[in-house]
């Protein structure tokens, strides 16, 4: 099979509809220096802006999405593909660069394959239709008497071929027939997630390359070395830029001493604008050393110190929100508590969780021909083109964004910090500026994310059953930013051009189906003493909150199973099919399919937790939890070996029963599901921001731990389920899959431990110390 | 000052100060962007190169101690324009998420499998654990570690 990088170096130079270029990847980088603006938005209502066929029947669609490292490109080209009838290997995909791609918005939310995959398919079978029609035109028969197959279209024979009189099968490729011209053809939508044309999908069972497994033809270059990424890109004339950050958060910067770097060999300039302070010299390592070298003076603030991260919960617990949600209530919770045989009570810490990408942010923009280029690995690509262009107040139509592969961070680059300065510096020095963060910066200054206190009742009645769960989250949350806005990056913040009111952010409530007479979600959002150029801000991390919720929740439910002398599956399913009123009856389903799914997958034996005390140093035990967001279900279970002298606990096994709907590629999404289960992991045994009263102190690998390869499970299985009520359904929908695998995962690890040890542990991470603490409490 | 480096079996002579750490040269000047800045720290491994079949960490050496020595890239691996065994095992098992991480832990188990080619699964966590992923591919890291060394053995 060929990568996408050979594809496009053998399919030449055509694309007239989107920029007159097709783009190899060498081809797109080396060019786009020449390419001058204005950049017009590509019209996701034309057909031609997003897919081309050349001559050589090969095709190429456009989209408006970016692929974090997940394979969705792979799963992009499989599923138009199908719809348009071409062979796979003869197609490739060009993702999320603002001039040449119709805006999808990027990635986020798991949306790529659950919202955007049904334009992409509606588009690809329109332009099937509108070939065929082109084919009945060329050979003068109606369109109902053509079959196509692999971009070859074919005039069913009016006798059955061999039989007297028959004659060849006359065909005409997709290439023959429009290769090189564009299809003018208009589609209709009321937005882009809308966009289609008259033709109709065709059922799933029909699809050919969606269930099967092509490689990713993202990952070759990424083994040979070949790949170039945002990071790796120059152009002539670049600089390279290093920040230098306030020592401690709401610094205010006094003076610059411009004279401490300016004869260092490379100097080119120091910026300062407000408290934002960067150096740039003609060497990256020049400038890495400007910068540590560059002196200058900073006052301290007097006011809006934080609460040390050791003292965080009592902190969260105890400071009025800066705004309390609408409760979500159904029954009386209040007349079930009063009336309870037993109450069951525990309160859960999350701490605040950094993204610390293995690669810092970076970006390098062009100002040539008085346009700005930016390279970047952003996923939300659109919104930084229109977010710089109102940060420099300059015409949007000046500003693009080529996207290019970078290092994952799971929601870091929706606040694209690094995009953003690359284009302030360039700007400001009329050269291409690349810049890079240091690993200190990146550690301490990414977004992270909230911290949730949370607390959760329960009540049983005499006979047993459990009437009334009641949640209340604090989250410290106030100040979430959102995507790329001009107003709330951190340049924004710092050069003084932020808006005034930050925003609310929230407090989530659980997402789960059981079915509990009398429920209550309360939430309320805490502010922290300093709401700005703080590194303690809020952005969306991997589900954004879910993972928070989830441990609590799930936690809670194993605990109230105990409370029962109920086995936590079949306490789980007790409340699953238990019958109800609310419409969740679909969600349940698919719940109750993934739960016996994973139990079945591991061999559950039915029982209590915790299990009996067993004697030895490592203990072992097993935990279950789940949880579904938006539309795809997750059961896990965990088994872990706890020691008993040091606290370490290591996850054995993991097993995950996941229902995303219809699954396009297996293997990348198996893949995708394993790594996302030990990112969970991670969270679950290492992960958490340090800092003390001015800055955030956990700024490298040793004071930011994170899983490694010593620590993985000796096994994981991913069982890919469809519980839906109508599993052949010919509109069985694509959900998305990106995040949900690690919601359940913190609870399952904990229910995993009280299984083995008979200790609760209820606050994130369980490092050693910490779970060993609790065995000795 | 005049540095000259033996790369992927290529010379070069670069012109930069002697301290320079031997990634910004092969990045910057060599146009080798297999290694990859993760951390300047030498605790990562994103910047992993072999020199003398070791894996060494580039973003912590400089250029003056990497004279005269034979230093691989992840770009030198393939040979004859085939890949190397574990490329090749790395790509069979699908292993890169985002990929930034890929070049040090390929080229950190090509270390391995050169000196141990059958090793146990304990001896692959040993000498896999310093090479971070924030992906956390490492299940399909170890799954590619052990398919090259049935592959190369």
């Amino acid at each position: 099979m060929k990568t996408r990088r050979e594809f496009l170096k053998t399919s030449g130079l055509l694309i007239a509809s989107v920029g007159a270029l097709s783009l190899s990847d060498d081809e797109i980088y080396t060019l786009a220096a020449q390419a001058g603006g204005p950049y017009v938005d590509p019209d996701y209502l034309q057909l031609d802006s997003w897919i081309v066929i050349r001559p050589d029947n090969t095709a190429t669609f456009f989209v408006g999405k970016t692929d974090l490292g997940q394979g969705t490109g792979t799963a992009f080209r499989q599923i138009m593909s199908d719809e348009l009838d071409i062979a796979f290997d003869n197609t490739s995909c060009v993702m999320g660069s603002t001039h040449l791609t119709v805006d999808q918005g990027g990635s986020g939310g798991s949306d790529a394959l659950q919202t955007d995959g049904y334009p992409m398919r509606r588009v690809a079978a329109e332009a099937r239709r509108v070939l065929l029609e082109m084919a009945a035109t060329h050979f003068g028969v109606p369109a109902t008497s053509l079959t196509v197959s692999d971009g070859v279209v074919t005039v069913r024979p009016s006798t059955p071929l061999g039989a007297a009189g028959s004659t060849p099968p006359r065909t005409i490729t997709y290439g023959e027939l429009i290769g090189g011209k564009k299809f003018s053809v208009r589609l209709t939508g009321r937005d882009v997630d809308n966009t289609t044309g008259v033709a109709k999908l065709k059922p799933v069972q029909e699809m050919k390359n969606v269930g099967k497994s092509p490689q990713r033809y993202d990952i070759p270059p990424k083994v040979d070395g070949s790949g170039k990424w945002a990071v790796d890109m120059k152009v002539p004339g670049m600089v390279h830029a290093r920040n230098v950050k306030p020592p401690v958060a709401g610094a205010t910067l006094v003076s610059v001493d411009e004279s401490s770097v300016r004869n260092l060999p490379g100097f080119v300039r120091v910026v300062r604008k407000g408290n934002y302070l960067a150096v740039m010299c003609e060497r990256e390592e020049q400038a890495i050393k400007a910068a540590t070298q560059l002196k200058a003076e900073w006052r301290n603030p007097t006011t809006g110190l934080f609460p040390a991260s050791v003292d965080f919960f009592a902190y969260l617990r105890s400071t009025p929100p800066a705004f309390s949600q609408q409760p979500a209530t159904v029954g009386n919770v209040d007349a079930a508590f009063a009336s309870a045989a037993k109450v069951v009570e525990a309160d859960y810490d999350i701490p605040f969780q950094g993204h610390t990408s293995i690669g810092p942010a970076h970006a390098l923009a062009d100002p040539s021909n008085n346009q700005l280029t930016i390279y970047s690995n952003d996923m939300k690509s659109y919104g930084l083109r229109n977010g710089v262009a109102r940060f420099l107040n300059i015409p949007r139509e000046q500003v693009r964004v080529i996207w290019m592969d970078g290092p994952q961070a799971y929601g870091r680059t929706a606040a694209d910090d690094a995009g953003f300065e690359a284009a302030f510096l360039a700007h400001e020095l009329g050269r291409p500026v690349r810049v890079q963060w240091s690993r200190a910066e990146e550690s301490a200054w990414d977004t992270k994310g909230p911290a949730y206190a949370i607390k959760l009742r329960g009540a049983f009645d005499a006979a047993g059953n459990l009437v009334a769960l009641d949640y209340d989250a604090r989250a410290a949350d106030h100040n979430h930013l959102g995507y790329n806005e001009y107003d709330t990056v951190l340049i924004a913040q710092l050069t003084g051009q932020r808006k005034q009111e930050p925003a609310r952010g929230r407090a989530s409530y659980p997402t789960d189906s059981y079915a509990v007479a009398n429920r209550r979600s309360t939430g309320s959002v805490i502010p922290l003493p300093l709401t700005w150029e703080t590194p303690l801000r809020m952005g969306n991390l991997r589900d954004p909150d879910g993972p928070q919720v989830t441990f609590a929740v799930e936690s809670f439910i194993d605990e109230l199973a105990a409370a029962a002398n109920a086995d936590p599956v079949e306490f789980r399913l007790k409340l699953l099919q238990a019958s109800t009123t609310d419409d969740s009856g679909f969600k349940r389903a698919r719940s109750i399919a993934c739960v016996k799914a994973a139990a079945e997958k591991f061999g559950w034996d039915r029982r209590r937790s915790p299990k009996t005390r067993a004697t030895g140093n490592v203990v072992s035990g097993r935990g279950i939890a789940y949880a579904f967001r938006s539309q795809t279900v997750v059961a896990e279970i965990a088994e872990v070996e706890v020691n008993r002298t040091t606290g370490r606990v290591w996850v054995k096994r993991l097993v995950c029963a996941h229902d995303c709907g219809l699954v396009v590629n297996p293997v990348a999404l198996t893949r995708t599901i394993e790594n996302g289960l030990l990112h969970g992991v991670s969270r679950s045994l290492f992960e958490e921001v340090a800092f003390d009263n001015q800055k955030v102190t956990s700024v490298d690998w040793i004071t930011s731990p994170t899983l490694t390869h010593a620590d993985i499970p000796e096994r994981i299985d991913v069982v890919l389920v469809n519980g839906d009520p109508n599993p052949n359904r010919p509109d069985l929908p694509h959900y998305g899959a990106g995040e949900t695998m690690l919601k359940p995962t913190m609870a399952a690890i904990a229910n995993a431990i009280f299984d083995a040890t008979g200790v609760r542990v209820r606050r994130v991470p369980f490092r050693a110390p910490r779970v060993l603490a609790a065995l000795k409490a | 000052m005049a540095i000259t480096l033996l790369v992927n079996g290529k010379r070069h002579t670069v012109d930069v100060d002697p301290s320079t750490p031997l990634l910004y040269v092969l990045r910057n000047d060599l146009d080798l962007s297999g290694p990859r800045f993760g951390c300047g720290l030498g605790q990562c491994g994103a910047c992993t190169v072999l020199i003398k079949g070791e894996a060494v960490r580039s973003c912590v050496r400089t250029v003056a101690q990497s004279q005269n020595v034979e230093i691989t890239t992840l770009e030198g691996l393939a040979k004859d324009g085939r890949l190397h065994p574990v490329q090749q095992a790395w790509i069979d098992e699908q292993v890169p998420a985002c990929g930034y991480c890929q070049n040090g832990q390929i080229l950190t188990a090509k270390a391995l499998l050169d000196k141990n080619p059958h090793p146990t699964d304990a001896q692959i966590r040993d000498a896999m654990k310093g090479v971070l992923c924030r992906c956390m591919t490492y299940y399909g890291i170890n799954a590619a570690v052990k398919r090259a060394a049935k592959v190369i053995a």
